[in-house]
């Protein structure tokens, strides 16, 4: 015993000794980490294709990322992540060397330099109202020409120049329900037309002057029968648009400011039409689509108003954008799902039997249904016309077609991850040979000598070149098999198209990829979101051969109340093992820290009734479950009413139906917070699988104290009112920020802190007994981070070390969540310097090693930052036996050290969240950060003091070994010799 | 609906001057009130930088300004200016994040009493900034340096303490046994016949109270 603290206290010294960094070098980038760049579904796409260069397509997206990517391969030339509250309405180019976007609602119009990305010019467009906001960039035959562009946003038509931005005209549009449908340029370029509607059965044109922006006409009339939503623009000056109903077509001429209508039945048009009708949006020349239930029906619209059917599909159709491929024709296409293929067909507007471009092409089905198509065309050398289709798919992926192939794809879903678990790679069976060549010995030694001159900067920029890419293709790590040190791990991943991932820790290569048939759209679920992804199954003792299964949990809809989904996933082969609906919705969901024969977690769903549900629904899972059932409890956030409330469980609930997977609830206690004073902004508990390696905390002078370890204590901030919004909405006078620690099974505060002057955002990380926040101090006009931790003060007299080692102490007196601990805290603040998006601490596999913190940056980046900087034993003066226990001085901010961001020269961008799994080494973690891109990379936050790390040169050690063996014969020998002249004197 | 004509020029002109000051490099911090909230303009400056990303980490075109935290994110212009427009009066924090160069973030006040009079200082630094020009407080250089291959460092490397230690054996060692007393030596042998090889136990003193 004594042994194991002594050397345990030893090893402790020597940690403490060194404040580790993740310094890297630059040539070891890519070893251990890896970084994957997205975009996310993509909303608009405009071709560049007309100049000879490189052949790009600029697309926004609904991450609100506007990019360029290469035409040939699906790269990224150039990207830009804008704020989380601009998102982007509408994208175009301008005078072929800008990329113009609009974007917070119609008030925010950019320009971008087309080859780098550089923004030009900035305009900020106000108006009396928030409204659909339209971009329309006229087109003009003079490329150098000032051209303006008209921009509908907030209520009001500007017209912007586009070399500058500046706003040349501006006309108000008084009337307040005035909602603008289209932007249409006359033939002539004089004269512009803004048509919209006014209530649900009014119409309005307004004819504007071009040059000037005067108001030359304004035309109204209304329409008996009112009309719905989508209006398809046929030619510059007629429209059709739907009836109330949904049954009758009208068609709306305003030639020259006269606003005629003419009505057509749908049911005169498609015979066996019944019910709702709806009009695909497009924007082609004299024809559109009407979406019938049975039925999509192409209409084409003659100069005279007349409506005629050219065809009708029986398939769900996506039609594309109207493409210009000569003076004047124009083409357009149309993509529909069939017998596993994916039928694309270019058409002429004026023609439709003529097909230009008629292809099948073989999808993968885990990408699902089409969701947008964009077209281009090219001129191939025979001068015929080309076409090339950039489609959107329901996993969010992006896919162009050309020439009846997939030319690239972007895998875009993974840029919205919403949940992350981790799941463990198959054995190394036996008889499965592992696919390694091995090297010679000669070639080892080699590298090895290669290493060595590398590592005593010996090395050529040719050798440096060979290293790296030795080491880059050890294909050691991108093995599908564990293996001994826990590196090599599948990365399960939840997106928001419903679509899950499974990344190879290694490399970041997809290992699989499922669209989760129960988080697709039918028609009992029109809205399916998923919530999160869990482990159900995983086998280790008794069910070693089982493969490892998650769960994904998500509802119909978006509400809380909305009925909920389950689906069982295989995490070797990726397939979805079953699947159903809930009859109940899901307002939260508890995996429990109980495992039936199967080694299948039980999870407890609570449903918005207050019900619990258990899963998995099976006799011996209940029979596990009654025997725990007084000793479980959980707590509830309603951050609206200021309520925490902490849950227990009675007997199966009182239902028509006897249900034995259903239990009632009782509220066991609940915390109320003054809504006039103090408004619930962050709430966070421990991870329910984080290992605590001692309770005991060894200070200087051979002290102990007992951290105050329980799984089921809750950090709640709470902030006053006024101060919940941004920064610089609230004085310091009238903002405080108020902490509380709260045991979840009693309901007892355990601790309170105010802080005077301080508000939100509050970020928190909550990790055996401390718990460090990052707050805005208005006062100072800085964050800070404070730091809390809590000791059991009950055990504090159990300090000597003899006694505990004689067994006289308290420490195997049971641990009750019911008796009221006596808890000291204590507690500091630093300033820290930046704006943060996510907060994470490392884990790892027993404990041991010291935490970290991971600091998702507003910058994108993450800062690792050693826990002890956040130690409230910190002090100005140190003495030296605290020096030696490695307490650091009090500095009054913390300090960023540039080689200590894991992700170095790297940026996440759109940074949500960071994930630590344990690695099985025990120096080692696992981070996974996540946003519109994606990062990985494995800390060692002691240093690899388990292991050797992968710099360790064996080259050296064997000439080392070989020159003492020589070193050895040699003095033999000589000693031999001496030994010998000795004797002959 | 005649009454559609009366757009007032006078929002006009303030429109037009708006993204006028926004372009004219003379005015550094400039603001213009519009609707309810006031404009910020200012510039960053970062030197050895360009647009074509030459010099330095990055692009210029990679640097975003930040106002409190997210809620507003700008872009700057090939020349270094950047503008915030819309926002209301009252202290705001403003942040630069531009990958390579550690900025200090600045706290803005946008003054309601002189409407548009805006005040910057860095929070890092307590110092006022007469003009809103943004610079780096210093680069930041993410990876460690390789030390530059000296002696010293393969003499203190495992390996070499190794050799070291075998050379100072080799060395020393004899001279040691030379200065030693015969007598002694002789004792020295005879206990280590009669002890064995000692055990770990009687190294280690405090193992021994335990057992």
């Amino acid at each position: 015993m004594a042994m194991a603290i002594r050397s345990f206290l030893i090893f402790l010294f020597i940690v403490s000794l060194t404040v580790p960094t993740f310094s890297l070098h630059e040539d070891q980038v890519g070893l251990m980490d890896w970084h994957q760049k997205y975009i996310g579904k993509v909303k608009h796409a405009v071709f560049q294709t007309q100049k000879t260069g490189r052949k790009r397509v600029l697309v926004s997206t609904e991450e609100n990322v506007i990019a360029s990517l290469d035409l040939r391969h699906g790269e990224i030339f150039w990207r830009h992540v804008l704020g989380a509250n601009d998102a982007i309405d509408g994208i175009d180019t301008a005078m072929t060397k800008y990329a113009i976007t609009l974007s917070s609602g119609g008030s925010i119009l950019r320009a971008w330099n087309l080859p780098d990305g550089q923004m030009v010019w900035e305009c900020f467009l106000q108006g009396p109202s928030d409204s659909k906001s339209l971009l329309f960039v006229p087109t003009s035959s003079k490329v150098d020409k000032d051209n303006t562009i008209l921009v509908f946003g907030k209520g009001s038509l500007h017209a912007v120049s586009s070399i500058h931005g500046e706003i040349v005209w501006k006309i108000d549009f008084p009337s307040e329900s005035f909602e603008v449908q289209e932007v249409i340029q006359h033939h002539d370029g004089n004269t512009i037309y803004v048509v919209g509607f006014v209530g649900s059965s009014q119409f309005d044109v307004y004819q504007i002057n071009a040059k000037n922006g005067e108001l030359l006409k304004h035309n109204s009339a209304a329409i008996d029968g009112g009309f719905s939503g989508e209006v398809s623009l046929v030619s510059t000056a007629k429209l059709v648009v739907l009836d109330a109903a949904r049954s009758t077509l009208l068609t709306i001429s305003f030639q020259r400011g006269e606003i005629s209508f003419q009505k057509t039945y749908i049911s005169d048009l498609v015979e066996d039409f019944s019910g709702m009708a709806v009009i695909l949006p497009s924007k082609l020349t004299g024809l559109f689509a009407v979406k019938t239930s049975t039925a999509t029906a192409f209409i084409s619209v003659s100069s005279e108003g007349k409506l005629e059917v050219v065809d009708k599909v029986m398939h769900a159709t996506f039609i594309s954008n109207a493409l210009s491929i000569s003076e004047d024709q124009q083409a357009f296409a149309l993509v529909w799902h069939g017998d596993n293929e994916i039928h694309l067909n270019v058409k002429q507007i004026h023609d439709w039997n003529s097909d230009l471009l008629k292809e099948r092409i073989k999808l993968d089905q885990q990408r699902g249904l089409v969701h947008k198509v964009f077209i281009n065309n090219y001129v191939r050398t025979d001068k015929s016309h080309g076409f090339r289709a950039l489609i959107v798919m329901e996993d969010h992926s992006l896919l162009l077609l050309q020439q009846g192939k997939v030319v690239w794809s972007r895998e875009d879903g993974l840029a919205s991850i919403i949940g992350v678990t981790v799941s463990e790679l198959p054995v190394e069976k036996e008889g499965v040979s592992v696919a390694k060549v091995e090297l010679n010995l000669f070639e080892w030694l080699k590298g090895h000598m290669l290493k060595v001159k590398g590592s005593l900067m010996l090395a050529s920029a040719e050798d440096v070149a060979a290293i790296q890419g030795m080491r880059l293709k050890s294909s050691e790590k991108s093995k599908m098999i564990r293996d001994h040190n826990g590196f090599r791990k599948l990365l399960i991943v939840l997106t928001k198209s419903g679509k899950l991932f499974a990344l190879h820790t290694g490399d970041g290569q997809i290992v699989w990829s499922l669209l989760l048939n129960s988080l697709r759209q039918t028609e009992a679920c029109e809205n399916p979101t998923g919530i999160n992804v869990f482990q159900w199954q995983v086998p280790h003792h008794h069910a070693m051969d089982e493969n490892p299964s998650v769960l994904v949990v998500g509802r119909c809809g978006t509400g809380t109340d909305a009925l909920g989904i389950f689906s069982y996933i295989d995490t070797y082969t990726g397939k979805e093992l079953k699947y159903f609906g809930l009859d109940h919705s899901v307002a939260q969901v508890i995996p429990l820290p109980l495992t039936d024969s199967t080694e299948q977690r039980l999870h407890l769903l609570i449903d918005a009734n207050g019900q619990a549900h258990l899963y998995p629904r099976a006799p011996e899972a209940v029979s596990i479950f009654q025997r725990e059932l007084s000793n479980i409890y959980w707590y509830s956030v309603e951050a609206d009413k200021g309520l925490i409330k902490g849950h227990g469980l009675k007997s199966n609930c009182a239902g028509e139906v006897a249900d034995n997977y259903c239990f009632g609830t009782r509220e066991v206690w609940s915390i109320v917070f003054p809504s006039e004073s103090e408004k619930i902004i962050s709430t966070v508990t421990r991870k329910s699988n984080e290992v605590v390696h001692t309770q005991a905390k060894v200070i200087a002078d051979q002290d102990v104290m007992y951290k105050y370890i329980s799984k089921n204590l809750l950090f709640v901030a709470t902030v006053s009112p006024k101060a919940s919004g941004d920064i610089g909405s609230a004085t310091p006078g009238e903002s405080q920020l108020v902490v509380y620690v709260v045991d979840t099974v009693t309901g007892r505060i355990l601790h309170r802190m105010t802080h005077q002057g301080s508000q939100g955002p509050v970020h928190a990380v909550f990790s055996e007994n401390w718990i460090v926040y990052h707050y805005f101090n208005l006062r100072a006009h800085r964050y800070e981070m404070t730091v809390i931790e809590i000791y059991d003060q009950s055990r504090a007299d159990n300090k000597d070390v003899l006694k505990l080692v004689l067994g006289k102490h308290n420490l195997s007196s049971p641990i009750s969540s019911y008796s009221r601990p006596e808890v000291t805290t204590k507690s500091q603040s630093y300033y820290f310097t930046h704006s943060i998006k996510a907060i994470a601490v490392t884990s790892t596999a027993k404990g041991i090693t010291s935490r970290h913190l991971l600091i998702g940056t507003i910058g994108d980046q993450v800062l690792a930052m050693d826990k002890r900087f956040f130690d409230p034993r910190r002090s100005v003066n140190p003495t030296q036996s605290e020096k030696e226990e490695g307490i650091l001085p009090l500095t009054d901010s913390l300090p960023i050290i540039p080689q200590s961001y894991v992700t170095h020269s790297l940026k996440v961008e759109g940074l949500r969240g960071i994930v630590t799994v344990p690695a099985k080494l025990e120096s080692n973690t696992l981070v996974f950060t996540y946003g519109v891109d994606l990062f990985f990379t494995r800390l060692a936050p002691s240093r690899t003091y388990d292991s050797l790390t992968e710099d360790f040169s064996y080259a050296l050690l064997l000439i080392t070994i070989v020159a003492l063996v020589v070193a050895i014969f040699v003095t033999w020998v000589l000693s031999e010799k001496k030994d010998l002249s000795d004797k002959w004197r | 609906m005649a009454s559609f004509v009366r757009s007032e020029p006078v929002i006009l002109l303030l429109f037009l001057q708006i993204c006028l000051s926004l372009l004219s490099p003379s005015l550094a911090i400039s603001s213009g009130s519009s609707g309810n909230g006031y404009a910020i303009n200012g510039r960053v400056k970062i030197p050895g930088i360009n647009a074509k990303g030459l010099g330095g980490h990055g692009k210029i075109s990679n640097v975003k300004v930040i106002l409190n935290g997210g809620q507003h994110v700008t872009f700057l212009r090939p020349d270094g200016y950047f503008s915030f427009h819309d926002v209301p009066a009252g202290t705001h924090l403003m942040e630069v994040d531009a990958i390579g160069y550690f900025f200090s973030p600045v706290r803005v006040d946008v003054s309601a009493r002189f409407p548009g009079k805006v005040q910057a200082t860095l929070t890092e630094k307590r110092r006022s900034l007469s003009e809103m020009v943004l610079e780096p407080l210093k680069e930041e250089q993410y990876y460690e340096i390789r030390e530059p291959f000296s002696v010293m460092s393969v003499v203190k490397s495992p390996m070499g303490l190794m050799m070291g230690f075998m050379v100072l054996v080799m060395f020393v060692m004899p001279k040691l046994m030379e200065n030693m007393d015969p007598e002694e030596m002789k004792r020295a042998q005879e206990e280590m016949r009669n002890q064995g090889v000692p055990s770990l136990a009687s190294i280690l003193p405090g193992a021994a109270r335990s057992n």
